[in-house]
């Protein structure tokens, strides 16, 4: 029972083990290449800021909080990202989102995820160009040639973005649905199969099977994915039996785009995150709320980030508000 | 006796490893009277005793060593004849390890019995009155722990009514088995102290309670409850379990009232120990002298129970235990969770002291920061929310600290164990306590020092004002008019 903030992280970076094995059968090796940029930039900016915030370094360096950072950003970020890219949103939540706020435990916001919007926001190119999962394309590049891509930039002779790029499934349903296209004329494309999208669907129990082992070791515990997903299955059920050609099916929100990884990995988040108990079935629910608004009516195909950083404002309100019962005065 | 009571979960605690097997294989063993007993002036809750004899008075076993000073305080007894041979400051089981006032007894044999308190095996012709009198003439306090004066626990003020007495044999810490091991030997013993003291409170339900790992206890004191009435109820071994708020509330669902005592739900709750001194007082007229005390712990060759004089250092319970294993051991009294170091082993065993364990220095591991994972709050007895009050002793804010209840934290340490950054709650929790409660005496000195200030004040201003008015009697010209014409009148008077 007892456990050390070290053995969390490392227990969480063990329950991504199956997402990394689909991650990386599907679009190659550039969640490896990110993941190692990552990690090395997230270390170096843990120690730099450590030291020049006076703060001990080694014993905090080790705790495995700015690794864990590291890692759920290159999960989020398109396989063939630009080394930069990868730093640039690993320094910015290190420093900014984590340091800034006084380090491990005191940041409001998840710094893997503000890292995420800072990279949305500034260079959206770099963040949509996402490849197709390996079963649509002919073009399986090895790990030397990603990493050439990742570190200058540049795709071999004879391949151009445009050509070796798809849209992500969330993107392609978004973009029929903004056109007035049905959504059952938009998933006859072999981007799709019948759960959702071709490939994609097989991360979402990958994460799942992570996330039910991080509740089996009392990780995390299971009020905030539950509310999570609850909430994401009844909004789109409701809205798919009312118009199933203009809102997406419950099935294809739970397996689609980042749904499972955040109610797991994203939004248990627990510096960020409500802590009471009721406050965590209503934090969970604003985010799965959130997702399911942005994703079928805002400006982004999809809203993970957005929701949990929205709803990690509300946490410290939660918490005060909704405090368990102590015995009456 | 047939009354089956439904137990209610309390929230959160612990499953503890017991480490009650080691201490519990031998029978209670009496230690023999020391040459010297160290006997501290406050062995309980409330104001220390007044000394009532002087160094170099010889005193007989029994008898009175120091009067209670005021209404939550309680005398104490020479637990053996001998000489008074200093009353000074010694080293003395505290939490701070500053030596406190001691009578130090030199025994010898004469062993005459002081007679005050006298015997009455029919105590049931005793009046509520005169058996609190008894138990507090005899110096009983809570033998639980915190040593509460006992009659004072007994006494149901104007009013009130209690129904139920409970008997708490939840003996949750970790290592201390005092009370399995009297409840196994003694039995009968604290049955019959269940019974005084359900008659001294007016009580009409007694129920007593214990884990459901002490199987040989709870045969024996099923045997002696036959026919008395008293039920006996198993509960979770389950820390802390016998918290006497958790117990309640296992027991009767009934939550005392934060702040409030178990009696203003009409509920007595007392250790088992307790009521077997009270047997002893009342039915055999033996103050409170000795009590059983557990030697555990992985510093000792065999842990097992004693029955002791209070005032015997602890140096001689840890010899009767055959010797000690470790390297740098140290002595807590108390369990594992809620215990304190002793400073020593020259300590003398006092009336509150359950239990000594002797083992190596815990490994402290240097506190990172909080990550909020509410291992804490999941764990927490009261429902309270570590990590919230955590945040907000580091912030030393009050308002936010006693919304958040800091004051119903037990302090029974479970968010201590779970932490998994290391941080030592229960010690941030006592400290805020502190600084409230030393902000709040101060605001109170101050508050009537103003007072006091401002009574003087319109005190001189009355007086002021009664000079000025006489003063003013004494210039009005009607009055100095009639005083002359009196003194005319007079003078004529006396001319005539």
């Amino acid at each position: 029972m007892t456990h050390s903030v070290r053995g969390i992280m490392m227990q969480v970076l063990v329950a991504l083990v199956p997402a990394f094995g689909i991650w990386t059968w599907l679009f190659g090796w550039g969640l490896l290449v990110n993941i190692v940029i990552g990690c090395a930039a997230a270390l170096v900016t843990e120690a730099l800021m450590l030291k020049a915030r006076g703060r001990p370094v080694r014993e905090p360096l080790s705790d495995g909080s700015a690794v864990v950072t590291a890692v759920l950003l290159a999960f989020a970020l398109p396989p063939l990202a630009p080394w930069w890219l990868v730093v640039i949103g690993v320094v910015f939540a290190i420093v900014v989102a984590k340091h800034l706020y006084g380090g491990i435990g005191f940041n409001p916001f998840n710094p893997a995820m503000v890292g995420y919007v800072v990279l949305l926001i500034s260079f959206p190119v770099e963040m949509t160009r996402w490849l197709p999962p390996m079963m649509l394309s002919d073009w399986h590049p090895t790990f030397l040639e990603t990493l050439h891509i990742v570190l200058t930039g540049t795709l071999p002779p004879g391949t151009a973005w445009d050509a070796i790029t798809a849209a992500t499934p969330l993107d392609a349903v978004r973009t029929a649905v903004h056109s007035g296209i049905p959504i059952s004329e938009a998933r006859a494309s072999p981007l799709f199969n019948a759960a959702g999208g071709a490939g994609w669907v097989w991360l979402a129990p990958a994460f799942l099977l992570g996330g039910l082992w991080l509740l089996a070791r009392d990780i995390i515990q299971w009020t905030i994915p539950v509310a999570v997903l609850g909430s994401i299955t009844v909004l789109s059920a409701v809205a798919w039996g009312i118009d199933p050609e203009r809102f997406a099916s419950p099935v294809f929100h739970l397996l689609g785009g980042a749904t499972v990884y955040c109610a797991f990995f994203i939004a248990t988040d627990p510096v960020s995150a409500a802590t009471t108990p009721r406050g965590r079935v209503v934090y969970g629910i604003g985010i799965g709320v959130l997702v399911w608004v942005i994703r079928t009516f805002g400006g982004y195909p999809d809203a993970v980030a957005f929701a949990v950083l929205l709803m990690n404002m509300s946490a410290p309100a939660l918490d005060y508000f909704l405090r368990p019962r102590v015995s009456k005065r | 006796m047939a009354a089956t009571i439904t137990l209610h979960r309390m929230h959160g605690g612990l499953q503890l490893e017991a480490y009650k097997a080691q201490s519990t294989r031998l029978p209670i063993m009496a230690l023999p009277r020391p040459a010297e007993l160290i006997l501290p002036l406050r062995q309980h809750a409330g104001h220390a005793s007044l000394p009532c004899v002087r160094v170099g008075d010889h005193v007989d076993r029994y008898q009175p060593l120091a009067h209670s000073a005021g209404v939550v305080s309680a005398p104490l007894h020479a637990p053996a004849s001998g000489t008074v041979v200093a009353i000074e400051n010694r080293a003395w089981p505290h939490p701070s390890g500053q030596p406190g006032p001691c009578i130090v007894l030199a025994t010898d044999d004469s062993d005459l019995n002081h007679r005050t308190l006298l015997p009455h095996p029919d105590w049931k012709s005793l009046t509520q009155a005169v058996l609190l009198e008894r138990i507090r003439s005899a110096g009983i306090v809570g033998l639980g722990g915190a040593g509460f004066p006992t009659d004072v626990k007994l006494t149901v003020s104007e009013g009130n009514t209690v129904h139920t007495l409970v008997l708490n044999g939840a003996e949750c810490e970790p290592y201390i088995s005092c009370d399995d091991m009297l409840m196994r030997e003694r039995a009968e013993r604290v049955i019959t102290g269940g019974l005084i003291m359900m008659r001294a409170l007016g009580a009409e339900r007694c129920i007593l309670a214990l884990e459901e790992d002490k199987q040989e206890a709870h045969a024996a004191v099923a045997r002696a409850a036959i026919g008395t009435g008293i039920t006996i109820v198993q509960v979770p071994a389950r820390y802390p379990q016998g918290g006497e708020r958790q117990l309640i509330y296992a027991l009767t669902g009934h939550e005392v009232p934060s702040g409030g005592l178990p009696l203003d739900i009409g509920i007595v709750c007392q250790n088992v120990g307790t009521a077997a001194a009270v047997a002893d007082a009342i039915v055999d007229g033996r103050p409170l002298v000795s009590r059983i005390v557990t030697v555990a712990g992985p510093g000792v060759v065999q842990p097992r129970n004693f029955d002791v004089l209070f005032g015997t250092p602890v140096q001689h319970l840890i010899e009767a235990c055959d010797g000690l294993r470790g390297q740098g051991l140290t002595l807590t009294m108390g369990g594992p969770m809620m215990g304190f170091q002793l400073s020593g082993a020259e300590v003398p065993v006092v009336k509150t002291m359950n239990c000594v364990l002797v083992r190596e220095p815990e490994q402290m591991e240097d506190a990172q920061a909080c990550i909020r994972c509410t291992e804490c709050a999941s764990v927490c007895p009261e429902n309270l929310l570590p990590q919230q009050l955590h945040w907000y002793a580091l912030a030393r804010d009050e308002e936010l600290l006693r919304e958040h209840r800091l004051f119903d934290c037990i302090e029974c340490g479970c968010c201590d164990v779970v932490c998994p950054s290391h941080i030592p709650l229960v010690s941030e929790f006592r400290w805020a306590k502190g600084e409230i409660r030393f902000r709040e005496s101060e605001q109170r000195k101050a508050t009537i020092a103003r007072r006091r200030f401002e009574a003087r004040q319109a005190r001189l201003d009355a007086e002021k004002r009664e000079r000025e008015e006489r003063l003013k009697r004494k210039q009005d010209p009607a009055a100095i008019d009639a005083a002359l014409a009196r003194i005319k009148s007079k003078a004529a008077g006396s001319d005539s």
